[in-house]
């Protein structure tokens, strides 16, 4: 096996060195050779695959109205919410990607890691049960519940769409590649299958059946977790000291992996990057639609505090994972080969540094083990996916066709159609998408999706549930001069001006946009709905006393579907 | 939601309790979680030989590390303490306000 891999792997421009990190991305950046089917990953995944269609089966006959396809009828308890949520989280770019964070820099790794958690605490104390007393399916409902629905919907649909598609570009990217190399399979037809199956989750079994493919991913993905950082202990006697000390004698930047480093060295950017993670996450409208599903707001807050607990755990399991893979992957001529870069050789990982996770898989568990952690992390890929596109076709259906073109006048079973449609076209959508950006470096991509979500979402939520004063002119405005100035930031930074389209030098010289593009967002609709005096935003302000008191004691909350 | 139950609701001292102890302990945990993880960032960005200190003469271990496990574990603590209170001492009074309130 380790011969196969290292004779038919190669895989070019893979180092993580931009400060907006690859693995965020995809988790494999540059072309990738495809390498010999991997039977052990295959049969493991074909078992993953015919469990959870069997899954869809049961969730199918189990969803009939808008509240079971959207918020699996409101019956998934705070324990499984809280996996299904950290499993929405935990995407096969964070485990492969971290951990190779971890390998490349050391302590830098964690940095990432504690900033992808620390907007999990925010939620739980700010946003998790007034969302939940306030919405129906999805975070729209919530920032439109006292404004004018038309435009605020169609604000919150243009902010979700856009949030969805940028992070569905990047995950079918890297799972088109990362299964290249893992399974053996060709690009596109990698592509195809993670469209299709996505697909017939959603459409198929909706929200339950999303849920649950999440929470067995999520189960899988912290039993294979915890088993590699099991033995990466046991190799060290379950000594921290002796972990450090092998890995720093064995790393060629020595005793520097054990403190911060380059990676985050510019202190803007340092913070930047913190803001646009810590309130990215609680603007991710796949992340904030799973609050719906659970009964009450007691329940919200149980399915935050477990997915907090799950997240900080797996993060702490990449950590080690990481150090593990210093010690036993790095540098082993098993596992490194030499390629041509710019015509020079270079010496790398088989596969690329994101493979830091994978490669350890096969030290510590042999080819079965690493058949497995493969048929994982294609799960996981898979998993996300739905998740996203649920998100992204509620927002069309929910928001866009029943509330504003309908008015609110669409019967139920038209609704639900539409939402299977736009299901199918988001589906074919992301293929198309993967394909046409294959050879593309998409790593801005996840950074992007979570500054919008953090300037555009964010703030539009989290004002119309604290403050009063917010009209529906301050709303569309604000949110849209956040959506606006994220993207322009981005697209003028160093990330895309001049890595992806190649000019000299960045107009915008941060790479993170989030320390002002998301103030900006707050001030310009604090302003404007200020200065909206008219009759409109008067009646605005009224409606503030009764929501509040609604989003406090959740007295005409959507309860749960009985079934 | 009628105009008469909001103006019970309003002028309920319950309401006015759970508001108050809501808000205050949201914004507490809130600025506490702020705090911590700024609190790194703003040492990494800084003085990040601070945080490569060895923790003992001799060791490779950094005070780094058991502070960044620190504040993945104080996110997790502070969920705690917001969720435990707000699911038996606010859930409570939020009974009894609803209670009080219904006609």
């Amino acid at each position: 096996m380790i011969q196969r891999l290292s004779t038919r792997l190669a895989l070019a421009g893979t180092a993580l060195c931009a400060s907006l990190p690859s693995w965020a991305s995809g988790a494999i950046e540059g072309p990738v050779k495809q390498r010999d089917l991997n039977w052990h990953a295959i049969i493991m995944f074909v078992l993953f695959v015919a469990f959870t269609l069997g899954i869809t089966y049961w969730a199918a006959r189990r969803t009939r109205s808008a509240k079971d396809f959207y918020a699996a009828g409101g019956g998934i308890t705070g324990f499984q919410n809280g996996l299904a949520i950290a499993g929405d989280y935990m995407s096969a770019a964070s485990f492969l990607g971290i951990s190779a964070l971890v390998m490349g820099s050391g302590y830098d790794g964690l940095i990432y890691s504690i900033g992808f958690l620390v907007g999990w605490p925010l939620i739980t104390f700010l946003v998790a049960e007034r969302l939940r007393n306030l919405g129906k399916y999805t975070f729209a409902d919530v920032a439109s519940y006292r404004l004018s629905q038309t435009p605020v919907r169609c604000f919150a649909a243009v902010g979700t769409l856009v949030t969805v598609l940028l992070y569905l570009i990047a995950q079918m990217v890297g799972a088109g590649k990362l299964i290249q190399l893992l399974f053996g399979m060709s690009y596109s037809s990698a592509v195809l299958i993670v469209g299709v199956l996505m697909v017939m989750y959603v459409t198929f079994g909706g929200m339950l059946a999303t849920t649950w493919v999440q929470i067995i991913k999520a189960v899988l993905l912290l039993c294979g977790a915890t088993f590699m950082a099991f033995m990466v202990l046991a190799a060290t006697g379950f000594s921290f000291e002796t972990m450090f000390a092998t890995a720093v004698a064995t790393h060629p930047k020595g005793i520097a992996i054990m403190s911060p480093g380059g990676l985050v060295s510019n202190p803007i950017d340092a913070i930047s990057l913190g803001v646009g993670l810590m309130f990215g996450t609680a603007g991710l409208p796949h992340i904030l639609m799973r609050f719906f599903t659970v009964k009450d707001a007691k329940e919200a807050r149980k399915s935050v505090f477990y997915a907090t607990g799950f997240i900080g755990y797996f993060y702490i399991l990449t950590f080690i994972i990481g150090f593990g893979a210093i010690m036993m992957v790095l540098g082993k001529p098993e596992f490194t080969e030499t390629i041509m870069k710019d015509g020079k050789p270079l010496t790398q990982l088989i596969g690329g540094a994101n493979m830091a996770a994978v490669h350890l898989a096969n030290a510590v568990g042999g080819d079965f083990f690493l058949g497995f952690i493969s048929a994982v992390a294609f799960a996981t890929i898979l998993a996300v996916v739905s998740g996203l596109t649920l998100s992204g076709a509620s927002a069309v259906s929910h928001d866009l066709y029943a509330n504003v073109f309908a008015r609110g006048r669409a019967d139920e079973a038209h609704e639900i159609r539409v939402s299977k449609m736009a299901t199918l076209a988001l589906g074919v959508l992301a293929i198309l998408l993967g394909i046409a950006f294959e050879k593309q470096n998409v790593a801005f991509m996840v950074g992007l999706a979570f500054s919008i979500a953090a300037s555009a979402n964010f703030p539009v939520l989290f004002m119309s549930m604290f403050w009063k004063g917010l009209t529906t002119r301050g709303a569309v405005i604000g949110g849209s001069a956040g959506l606006i100035c994220a993207i322009l930031m981005i697209v003028l930074g160093p990330t895309v001006w001049v890595k992806v389209l190649g000019n000299a030098a960045a107009i915008f010289p941060y790479d993170n946009p989030s320390i002002f593009s998301m103030p900006l967002a707050f001030i310009v609709t604090w302003l404007v709905s200020t200065l909206d005096k008219s009759e409109s935003a008067q009646r605005e302000k009224a409606l503030f006393l009764p929501q509040f008191i609604r989003s406090m004691t959740g007295i005409g909350a959507e309860g749960a579907a009985k079934h | 939601m009628d105009e008469a139950l909001i103006q019970r609701i309003q002028n309920n001292p319950k309401f006015r309790e759970l508001e108050h102890k809501k808000t205050s302990l949201s914004w507490l945990l809130s600025i506490a979680m702020l705090v911590i993880y700024y609190g790194l960032i703003l040492m990494i960005a800084f003085s990040p030989k601070t945080l490569g200190t060895p923790l003992a003469a001799g060791s490779v271990t950094t005070i780094g590390i058991p502070l960044g496990l620190l504040v993945i574990v104080s996110a997790f603590v502070l969920t705690g303490i917001y969720v435990r209170r707000a699911n038996t001492e606010f859930d409570k009074l939020n009974a009894e306000l609803i209670e009080e309130t219904r006609q």
